[in-house]
């Protein structure tokens, strides 16, 4: 345990977990002694979806050290196919909770697959080029999903495209419903959920990156050269570290989803996987700690300025160019430096 | 892209190869057969032939721009040959990729080093272990039994490896912040740890100090002979390759001029004109 | 006729992502970033323009003209405070930058001009034979095929700016100094010249050059809301890859492409499969062409 504990990065996964659950007994004594507004709670269910999607798309950036702009696209999937199976097993599994497990293993296993036929093409790709495509990939879903029409009736699912042609019988529901997405959703998230959801991540994140294929992962993001030079194969590491990225993606479309009565495909568009990568880099590259937190106070700051209205997005833009500004200009950095003797900025190569 | 499909002419394999007596009875390690590569039009190497030891200390030494480092392209796969035969242990390495090569045991180090330099020195190591101490993603993120007893294994293995260059106590140090000649070692180390039967070393000696180069010398010949391998050196430091190389391969743009001991290289008259000839005091 | 309409309205909608296209491939050339905020660029160039027009009663070339000064000042402003001091960063940093002033510049918009949508006024009408009608386009074979005037000017203004570039950029001192720049910065500096004002240029030239796209596309799709620039800017990046980013004639190629793709697409498949249309025949083209249709592949030294 002493040998453990000196491994530095097993100390920062202990934080992190540490950090995660204490956030979590707090808010939720807080929130049990009835001393939480309610639009506080309200979005305890969303910030861990966003905490599980920063914490995702950091597997992806900071660790494999790939662009993308499509992350949003991972959670729509997870959304919508979650949602789908939560309510076409409404009756075979009565149990609440069960019913959202399953669901966010359906949406997480979707997401992984689409994850993976993605990966293919995107991954033969380099730097903006890559970036640009998962950006595409991430609207190509959006419209897919803003095209789908699925129902359900005793027959089972029907499923097409641009137009309802579901026909279905009598007793048939028509569950996603085009550019209307899903109605009528039971909402069977709670936040323990999304705190063991977030857990789970954490857990396969920390012990991915310490066994030999997150070696190899990081490995490629350092330089593929040398990493090919050592035997070991680019596209399966960085498929793998895609996929698992956008199954937990997907997981927390789920969750995110099955918070809310309706979902629509636009919620989950550009401006959402960018969100998630701005969470990424004010939490720092590879710095899972640093993810949640910034997922979760960005998430409930433009709650908080909600008193400034209309000037909140605006101080929200200024927040985040001086955030940027701050931290990568070498002379704010050098004069931070100066201010706060014996803090070393972690080294970054580009 | 090459307008001429297949050179028409078929030389025989030169038979002055300088495989040490040793190696004799056994197949060469290597053997390159009109090895050639073109980039545009230019021939960057051409009729490129080589047979190497399975224990020889062999260099390769030209000009800046003579195609050296072209060559450990091409052995390596980094670069596809446009005509020639690269055979690794008697087998055609053809339609390989470069991680399929180093499994097939050729390892190289980079002249512009090429370290992973957020990682550990310990990790840059285990990373060169990868396909020495195999097991799957899963085994990882669940922390199988297996998982410890391999990561044991990489970790003791790893140091036993450092150990070579006395740099166990570095191991946890960010190998990007390492000094430049350790920068190197630890190259040389990541490359052995894929347990080659041929390592590739592009310019190992350069921007080390006399001393330093010395005793560089000493740790090649170690390396050859504790692990029993193969090494091609490229090198412009003339007292290393004419110290350690038992045979010398000299190539002037693109093609090879000269092959031969050291002594025969330095009475070379071609090599002296194309090489030796313009740096006077070697 | 029909097939002939859509391919001139696809060139027209194209000629507009060129000229956007043209801002993020110079920027991308010199100064190696995406410029997530360029869309917005656009987006202001109209309002400028609009309110030059509707509210002040300008003529509308001394609107454009307006448009594109302020545009050229705003990218320069942008440029010089948020940009230029992260030269050295991570291209990760610059794009959140970059990001974070297009919210800016939206969220601006939103508060200065409320999100109700202006309606652009039409500029290219001509009073009719019968005064009540008034004519806008052009009508060829009996009505069969009806070119509109802002067709007309848009395809012009593209072909104009895209000759002026590139005359611009291959016989001028500035022009060289640009290619020389996005070849290698510090052997440019080394040869005198000053990198940063010729980064400065870059984006005032980009930036005028949205402001006019702004108008363009503003004439061709009146409704302006502070959000006009974004898809359209996305597209055109978009555009500037699938041509090969950096490059002037691959802008123009590949923005034009673009507009027939997704003109064709909302007429032969489906009005809101078009996008997914044209993101996809992106990403087949660069699975094919890595590095765009025009674009040159650059191999890593090993």
């Amino acid at each position: 345990m002493k040998k453990l504990w000196k491994n530095k990065t097993t100390r920062k996964s202990f934080v992190t977990y540490a950090f995660v659950v204490l956030a979590y007994v707090i808010l939720q004594s807080i929130a049990a002694g009835g001393g939480m507004k309610s639009s506080l709670k309200g979005m305890l269910v969303p910030i861990c979806a966003y905490v599980v999607m920063a914490i995702s798309l950091n597997l992806v950036v900071g660790i494999s050290g790939e662009l993308s702009l499509g992350h949003a696209g991972f959670m729509s999937v997870g959304a919508f196919t979650g949602v789908t199976a939560a309510i076409a097993l409404q009756n075979a599994i009565p149990n609440a909770p069960l019913r959202l497990v399953v669901a966010m293993v359906v949406g997480a296993v979707f997401a992984g697959i689409v994850g993976f036929l993605i990966g293919i093409p995107v991954l033969r790709l380099k730097g903006d080029y890559l970036a640009i495509v998962t950006l595409a990939f991430g609207e190509i879903i959006k419209s897919i999903f803003n095209n789908l029409y699925v129902g359900m009736d005793g027959k089972g699912l029907h499923i097409s495209l641009l137009e309802d042609k579901t026909h279905l019988m009598e007793d048939g529901r028509l569950i996603i419903a085009g550019p209307m997405g899903i109605g009528g959703i039971q909402k069977i998230a709670t936040f323990t959920a999304g705190f063991i959801l977030i857990l789970v991540c954490l857990f396969v994140i920390f012990n991915l990156v310490n066994s030999r294929s997150g070696r190899a992962i990081m490995a490629i993001r350092d330089n593929r050269i040398a990493a090919e030079s050592v035997g070991i194969s680019v596209t399966k590491y960085k498929m793998m570290a895609f996929v698992i990225s956008a199954a937990m993606a997907g997981a927390a479309g789920t969750l995110f989803a099955l918070n809310y009565s309706t979902v629509v495909a636009n919620k989950f568009d550009f401006n959402t996987s960018i969100l998630v990568l701005v969470f990424v880099v004010f939490g720092g590259l590879g710095n899972m700690l640093g993810s949640i937190i910034a997922a979760a106070v960005l998430t409930v700051l433009p709650e908080a300025l909600r008193g400034f209205a209309t000037y909140r997005m605006l101080i929200y833009a200024i927040v985040l160019v001086l955030v940027m500004l701050a931290t990568n200009s070498p002379r704010l950095k050098a004069l931070l430096a100066r201010l706060v003797p014996g803090r070393k900025e972690e080294g970054t190569d580009g | 892209m090459a307008k001429e499909f297949v050179k028409g002419k078929m030389v025989p394999v030169p038979s002055t190869s300088i495989i040490p007596e040793r190696d004799l009875d056994k197949t060469p390690i290597l053997e390159c057969r009109h090895l050639g590569i073109d980039f545009g039009g230019l021939r960057a190497v051409d009729d490129f032939n080589l047979i190497l030891g399975r224990t020889e200390i062999a260099g390769l030494i030209g000009p800046n721009g003579a195609g050296k480092t072209t060559v450990f392209n091409l052995l390596t796969k980094v670069y596809h040959p446009t005509r020639g035969t690269i055979l690794l242990d008697g087998m055609d390495t053809a339609g390989k990729t470069t991680p399929q090569i180093n499994r097939m045991g050729i390892a190289r180090t980079f002249q512009n080093i090429r370290l992973f330099n957020n990682l550990s020195v310990e990790d840059n190591v285990k990373i060169g272990l990868h396909n020495q101490e195999p097991y799957s993603a899963a085994t990882g993120i669940f922390r199988l039994p297996k998982y410890w007893r391999q990561e044991k294994a990489s970790h003791e293995r790893a140091l036993e490896l450092l150990s070579i260059f006395d740099m166990q106590d570095m191991a946890d140090t960010p190998a990007g912040s390492l000094p430049y000649g350790a920068q190197r070692r630890l190259e040389i180390v990541r490359a052995l740890a894929t347990n080659p039967s041929l390592l590739l070393l592009d310019e190992p000696a350069a921007g080390m100090n006399p001393s330093e180069t010395g005793e560089l010398m000493e740790n090649i010949v170690k390396i050859r002979d504790t692990f029993q391998i193969a090494v091609l050196l490229i090198e412009h430091d003339m007292r290393l390759v004419m110290g350690i190389c038992e045979g010398i391969c000299v190539l002037n743009f693109g093609r090879i001029i000269a092959k031969g001991t050291s002594d025969e290289i330095q009475a070379n008259p071609t090599v002296i004109e194309a090489y030796l000839g313009r740096k006077k005091e070697a | 006729m029909s097939f002939l309409n859509f391919v001139i309205s696809g060139i027209s909608l194209g000629s507009i992502y060129a000229i956007i296209a043209l801002g993020y491939t110079m920027v991308y050339g010199i100064a190696k970033m995406l410029n997530f905020a360029h869309g917005d660029v656009i987006m202001v160039g109209a309002y400028v323009c609009f309110f030059a027009v509707s509210k002040y009663n300008l003529p509308p070339l001394v609107g454009v003209l307006l448009a594109v000064v302020i545009c050229t000042l705003l990218g320069m402003t942008i440029e010089k405070l948020a940009y230029k001091p992260l030269r050295s960063a991570t291209s990760l940093a610059v794009l959140i930058t970059a990001i974070g002033v297009s919210y800016f510049l939206q969220n601006a918009a939103l508060l200065l001009w409320t999100s109700n949508p202006k309606i652009f006024p039409s500029f290219f009408k001509r009073a009719g034979a019968d005064a009540t009608q008034a004519v806008n386009g052009v009508s060829l074979f009996g009505g069969q095929l009806r070119i509109s005037y802002v067709t007309v000017v848009t395809i012009a203004v593209c072909l104009v700016i895209m000759v002026a570039l590139t005359l611009f950029t291959s016989r001028t001192k500035m022009g060289k100094a640009m290619r020389a720049c996005s070849e290698d910065k510090d052997a440019a500096r080394l040869m005198g010249i000053n990198v940063d004002s010729t980064i400065s240029l870059t984006f005032a030239i980009g930036s005028g050059l949205a402001a006019i796209a702004g108008v363009l596309l503003c004439s061709a799709y009146p409704t302006l809301v502070p959000t006009t620039g974004s898809m359209p800017g996305i597209k055109a990046f978009t555009a500037a890859v699938f041509g090969g980013i950096g490059s002037i004639p691959g802008a123009l190629l590949g923005g034009i492409l673009l507009g027939v793709i997704e003109i064709f697409a909302k007429a032969y498949i489906s009005t809101q499969m078009s996008d997914a249309v044209v993101f996809a025949v992106l990403i087949i083209v660069l699975l094919v062409k890595p590095a765009g249709l025009l674009g040159r592949k650059i191999h890593e030294k090993v």
